[in-house]
């Protein structure tokens, strides 16, 4: 089966869907291991490649792209619903 | 690997292509140039909008900045130049800039050269001179370290930074290695990264110059757009999956890869490193184009979600659709499907196309946008007109 997301770096905690993932479905991509989407994860989305606590930063092209603002579990999907911002908060 | 070759200048540059520009020093002759056009169409004849009006220094620096960068740029052979007289970019003032530029350099002047036919007459004349004249020249081969490729991004969407963008960022990293140096700009679409480019800086001056460039364009964007700035990550971004300004401009930079950040240039300035150039250049991709093309770049790579055509002239630009979609919609207009990297694709594959694909366009090969002849000219101002 084709790999459907991508982890743009290895240092990332988040992968990228590359086409909706419907909730149970596996994700799959080059080295990693067991991954199931917990809920819907539209395309492009990010999708926690590990569980990530609160305080955590989101890892995204190796680099720190946001701060986890409540737990999310491996398998759930990472939007504005659980990070912030480090500037331009709305 | 495939040797690569290109037109050898005096001042040991290479160019991938051998063009006539025939460029005016101001608006006002536009006309003159749009004659030649029609009577020498394999020149490559541009009209811009600048030239008078805008007296500010920084205006004027970045005028004769970008003309002269045009004219020294290494696809160009030749120049064929029309001043009107009176305009304060006139031939008198540019002609001590670009006379050791290393290629043929002709000059007319419509309130000197009998009018507007008659300097038509003469730079169509001219244009047919130097184009015979460099038409023979051989192409010879060349090292990569003499290659300058520019890295745009415009009319993204949620996959630019998925797909296109980590493709050309592999690519970028690719030509670091080989030698060759590769020049971004963009600059509104590096705010919230300063932390990442800074940290990547060779020395302490290029991450100052990071960290003032960005800033500058962060307080820019606030100055203009008021409570809209925020609106540089929209809502519909956000539809398409990115949470943050820094995550929107990681997809962005990202087309320039992982290396160490050699220089920061002005826009339109020529780096003087190697490796990885930062321009601070503006977002829209007209302006940007631009500034690249002043800086040297011989050719460019230009990553598309939504769908743009532009290219640019005498530069062969090569368009990396970010999903399968817009590139079946446009493709007359799409070199590369980055999208093939949700159909099952490796990157290692992908990037493998696009270095085969960058060797045939520098070795003569023309890209949809070049063959199309889709070409885009337009410059950054900093005030308006008065």
């Amino acid at each position: 089966m084709a790999d459907n997301i991508l982890i743009i770096h290895p240092r990332d905690n988040v992968g990228v869907a590359l086409k909706i993932l419907a909730a149970g479905e596996k994700a799959m991509a080059k080295g990693i291991e067991e991954l199931t989407a917990l809920e819907e994860i539209p395309a492009s989305h990010k999708i926690a490649l590990r569980d990530i606590s609160a305080g955590e930063e989101i890892i995204k092209y190796g680099e720190v792209v946001a701060v986890c603002t409540r737990y999310i579990k491996k398998g759930q999907w990472v939007h504005t619903h659980n990070l912030e911002s480090k500037r331009w908060r709305k | 690997m495939k040797e690569i070759t290109g037109y050898e200048r005096k001042n040991g540059n290479f160019g991938i292509r051998n063009h006539v520009l025939v460029l005016p020093t101001v608006s006002c002759v536009n006309g003159v140039i749009n004659r030649i056009s029609r009577e020498v169409p394999e020149a490559v004849c541009l009209t811009h909008a600048h030239g008078c009006g805008r007296g500010g220094p920084r205006d004027l620096q970045i005028l004769f900045r970008l003309l002269c960068g045009l004219m020294h740029n290494p696809n160009v052979g030749g120049v064929v130049l029309i001043g009107l007289g009176c305009e304060v970019s006139n031939t008198k003032n540019l002609f001590p800039l670009i006379k050791e530029a290393g290629k043929p350099i002709e000059i007319f002047n419509v309130q000197e050269d009998g009018g507007s036919l008659q300097t038509a007459k003469k730079g169509a004349a001219a244009a047919r001179r130097i184009s015979s004249n460099i038409r023979n020249q051989p192409r010879v081969p060349f090292s990569w370290d003499k290659l300058l490729v520019s890295m745009e991004c415009g009319g993204s969407d949620a996959m630019s930074g998925v797909t296109a963008n980590v493709a050309m960022g592999a690519l970028s990293d690719w030509l670091v290695e080989k030698g060759a140096t590769v020049i971004f700009g963009e600059n509104t679409e590096m705010i919230g990264t300063t932390h990442v480019l800074a940290r990547r800086a060779k020395n302490e001056q290029a991450a100052r110059q990071i960290e003032q460039m960005i800033n500058r364009a962060e307080k820019l964007t606030q100055d203009v757009m008021g409570n809209l700035a925020s609106l540089v990550i929209s809502p519909g971004n956000m539809d398409g999956g990115m949470s943050t300004i820094a995550e929107k401009s990681m997809g962005c930079i990202f087309k320039g890869g992982t290396t160490t950040i050699n220089q920061v240039v002005d826009y339109g300035e020529i780096p003087t490193a190697k490796g990885l150039i930062l321009q601070d250049g503006p977002g829209y991709d007209g302006d940007s184009m631009a500034g690249l093309a002043a800086s040297g770049s011989q050719l460019m790579f230009f990553s598309t979600g939504r769908g743009t055509p532009a290219g640019f002239p005498a530069l062969p630009v090569i368009k990396v659709a970010s999903n399968t979609r817009i590139y079946e919609a446009m493709k007359d207009d799409m070199d590369v499907n980055a999208g093939s990297l949700v159909e099952g694709r490796s990157l290692p594959e992908l990037r493998t196309e696009m270095i085969n694909l960058m060797i045939q366009v520098i070795n003569g090969e023309k890209t949809k946008a070049e063959a199309n002849v889709m070409d885009v000219f337009t410059l950054m101002t900093v005030n308006p007109p008065f």
